[in-house]
């Protein structure tokens, strides 16, 4: 049985909705929705490289290059507010981030 | 037909590894599955003959990413039982907007007239050659907007997490190089028998 795109596209169809799913039921634990946002983006990458290598052009590699880049961006700076936030709190519940609530 | 046994195991793997990401109780134990669906999704980008982005996503997330997150995770004193209420409450709510996705996701792709059924291997020059090829060329202000990302990041990351405290003794660089010769050195010619005198 050949592996055509559908697989693949299956494949990140899976792994985006575990991303989305993980945001929804860890709803106290930043880390986890960390988590999940990079399930999602993987989700993302996996995408765009099927579909450069089945439609024969490079730049969707390209394109996931940036993802990648920003990705990891993206991780360094969610980390470094966690870690501030719980040296000023003591807790990373997500429900006690309301204090700009006004 | 390799092909299509490597491709299930690294698919059923990867999904696998991503469901215990959200559902495992040890934060830890999340970081190690994500490891291991970023391993698993590295081996799929092989099989689709992106060798280099394979590579990097080795190199990338589970040598940075992923090891900064196993910091942060155990380096943060956090009681995650608590974390863990309102699983169960959130829980069919997840269910049905994860399934609904799914469904929706899947019924577009399989429905959708002409996708392409082969992989076109471009086999004149290897994937790395081909990839600088291009994004040196055509892709250059982006090559260099997402190096200013990174250093946006860095940056922004640094200055975050950096604190000045009190009554902790630290190296005063400045004071250390502006010593000269003169106001630190006094070259006394001692007489005997009668001891040094500071001036």
């Amino acid at each position: 049985m050949e592996i055509t795109l559908s697989h693949y596209l299956s494949v990140s169809a899976i792994l985006f909705v575990f991303g989305v799913f993980g945001i929804f039921i860890n709803r106290k634990n930043v880390i986890t929705i960390l988590m999940s946002i990079e399930l999602i983006l993987l989700s993302v990458n996996i995408n765009m490289v099927a579909f450069s290598a089945f439609t024969g052009t490079i730049s969707g590699q390209i394109f996931s290059l940036f993802i990648l880049t920003v990705a990891a961006a993206e991780a360094a700076i969610g980390l470094a507010i966690l870690v501030i936030y719980f040296r000023n709190r003591g807790s990373i519940a997500v429900e006690d981030i309301n204090v700009m609530k006004g | 037909m390799i092909e299509t046994l490597f491709f299930y195991l690294f698919a059923s793997i990867t999904c696998l590894a991503g469901l215990m990401v959200i559902s495992s109780r040890n934060p830890v134990h999340s970081v190690l599955f994500l490891i291991l669906a970023f391993f698993n999704a590295a081996g799929l980008f092989v099989l689709l003959g992106a060798e280099f982005l394979a590579m990097l996503l080795v190199v990338v997330y589970v040598g940075a990413v992923a090891v900064l997150f196993l910091f942060v995770v155990m380096m943060l004193d956090i009681n995650f039982v608590e974390l863990r209420e309102g699983f169960q409450r959130y829980m069919p709510l997840g269910l049905g907007v994860g399934g609904v996705l799914l469904a929706e996701i899947l019924f577009v792709f399989f429905n959708s007239a002409d996708m392409p059924e082969t992989v076109v291997m471009v086999n004149e020059v290897s994937n790395t050659r081909a990839l600088g090829r291009i994004l040196y060329t055509d892709y250059i202000y982006l090559f260099q907007l997402a190096g200013l990302i990174l250093l946006v990041a860095m940056i922004g990351a640094i200055a975050l997490t950096l604190r000045k405290r009190e009554n902790v003794r630290r190296q005063s660089i400045a004071s250390q190089t502006e010593r000269t010769r003169a106001d630190s050195i006094e070259v006394v010619s001692v007489p005997s028998n009668t001891g040094v005198k500071r001036s």
